[in-house]
């Protein structure tokens, strides 16, 4: 991958250009499907836009110190880490792409989290140091599952290259593979409303409880920034599962249409699941996670010995 | 105005984020202003939100006739909502301490310690006329900050049951008192 792709990924497609309006569409879509599950009609189209551009406009509290700093520093950090983790995805075939790619998309959807945590500590509010805790809790739950789905796909297939494990490579057992394959995008699917703080697994940023957690202090543009970022880990986190589960096309604009429209089934299924259930205390969800799900991970990492072992 | 403070304008006028605050009422508001979130009355569909922190709100509603206690708080949370802000009074007990007056407890009525923008008359008043007074904030707040608001209160008429109100985003909008329910459903 050179310069010039790196940047027109980045930037434009399916980095910032692409990223920034399938945030707030993405966003629309999860509040309009909550709405609709409830029986209301919900917020206009161009709601998250609207609230964007009004935070923008919004003063912040005065701030002062290292402390301060690091309260501006953390919204844009994270902002930046899930825009880079869209620009990596795989979304256009033969777009380029790097040995190890892989490993630093993982980084990047973990870095908005660690963002989080941080900035509820630095808040230095009662209610921000609880969500974090909740957040670092919740994190060490489901990563275990993500990491070890991802990375199981990945050793069987001998390679961090995303552009290889978008597709089900041709395997000398392939039902094992593809069942590999399929077990790691649900697996991945179950990690996703906790990665993106939705119901049942919405602990760090209970409003009703915590005053919303570690955003407390935040007002104005830096909340904007915390808004966008999460909008944007919705397209990363979506388009993540979108980019394993497309069937591989050679024509760039099928590429294209086949991810936005798996990234819209998501999000209608994540909300459709968030607005159907309620919020879990923090031991059900720890368990849930370490318990339930670890079956996936052994079954997943176990598979992927196998067929390292055949081939 | 240039095309930057006129998206401003509109965007602060059709995204108000409220914080609800308690000012020793008997909650009747309380329940009132989250019906007017149900699906049945739906404020969403004018892009309302109740916040959790006063820090992300930009309409405080406040009911009851402020206690001695609550004077204190509700100065406090005032100064944590950061501006453009307006207060949105809901009850006749924020407006003139209704059948509370007199009481040795109270401090009231509200506007006697914040600047009061909407008042929202009713004991409770009706969901429609909460979204009513909402919005209406919501616009002064937005011509406020564009410079272009006198500093004046506005009182929000009270609305019968079944007079089902259009909640415009407008004064023209607002039916009068004298108007009937049938010429307000037109």
């Amino acid at each position: 991958m050179n310069l010039t792709t790196a940047l027109a990924r980045l930037l434009i497609f399916p980095g910032l250009l692409f990223a920034v309006p399938a945030a707030w569409f993405f966003l629309w879509v999860e509040r309009k499907a909550v709405a609709l599950m409830q029986g209301r009609i919900g917020p206009p189209f161009m709601q998250p836009f609207y609230d964007f551009i009004k935070l923008l406009g919004k003063g912040t509290p005065p701030r002062s110190g290292i402390a301060g700093l690091l309260m501006r520093a953390w919204p844009v950090l994270a902002v930046s880490s899930a825009a880079g983790a869209v620009g990596l995805l795989p979304v256009l075939p033969a777009s380029g792409g790097f040995e190890g790619d892989l490993i630093l998309l993982l980084a990047l959807l973990e870095l908005p989290s660690m963002c989080i945590i941080a900035a509820g500590f630095s808040s230095r509010s009662i209610f921000g140091e609880i969500g974090s805790a909740r957040e670092a809790v919740l994190s060490v739950s489901y990563n275990v599952v993500f990491l070890l789905a991802i990375l199981s796909i990945a050793a069987s297939q001998h390679t961090f290259r995303l552009e290889a494990l978008a597709q089900i490579p041709p395997s000398s057992v392939p039902w094992l593979a593809s069942l590999l394959h399929w077990l790691g995008i649900l697996a991945v699917l179950i990690c996703l409303p906790a990665k993106l703080h939705l119901n049942p697994f919405s602990l760090p940023n209970a409003e009703q409880e915590i005053y919303s957690g570690p955003m407390v202090e935040y007002a104005g543009p830096e909340l904007a920034m915390w808004e966008l970022s999460h909008g944007l880990e919705w397209v990363a986190a979506t388009g993540l599962v979108a980019t394993l589960a497309a069937p591989h096309v050679t024509a760039g604009w099928a590429a294209i249409l086949i991810f936005v429209g798996l990234c819209f089934g998501i999000v209608l299924l994540l909300s459709v699941v968030a607005s159907a259930t309620a919020r879990l205390a923090i031991d059900t969800t720890v368990r849930f996670y370490w318990q339930v799900t670890l079956i996936f991970a052994v079954l997943a990492i176990s598979s992927a010995l196998f067929m390292r072992f055949r081939s | 105005m240039n095309l930057w403070n006129k998206l401003m304008c509109y965007s602060r006028r059709r995204s108000p984020w409220l914080f609800h605050l308690n000012g020793g009422s008997c909650n009747g508001c309380d329940i009132e202003l989250i019906a007017s979130l149900t699906p049945r009355y739906d404020a969403e569909q004018l892009g309302v939100r109740l916040e959790g922190s006063p820090r992300h709100a930009d309409i405080l509603c406040i009911t009851g006739p402020i206690t001695h206690n609550a004077v204190e708080a509700i100065k406090t949370v005032y100064g944590q909502v950061l501006g453009p802000k307006a207060v949105v009074a809901i009850g006749s007990c924020p407006a003139t301490t209704n059948v509370f007056i007199d009481s040795r407890t109270l401090d009231g009525p509200l506007n006697k310690h914040l600047p009061v923008d909407v008042f929202v008359p009713g004991c409770p008043p009706r969901p429609d006329a909460i979204i009513l007074g909402v919005a209406k904030a919501a616009e002064i707040l937005a011509l406020r900050a564009a410079k272009q608001w006198p500093d004046e209160s506005v009182m929000v008429p009270i609305l019968e049951p079944g007079e089902a109100c259009a909640c415009g985003d407008s004064a023209s909008s607002t039916p009068s008192p004298e108007s009937t329910p049938s010429e307000v459903q037109q």
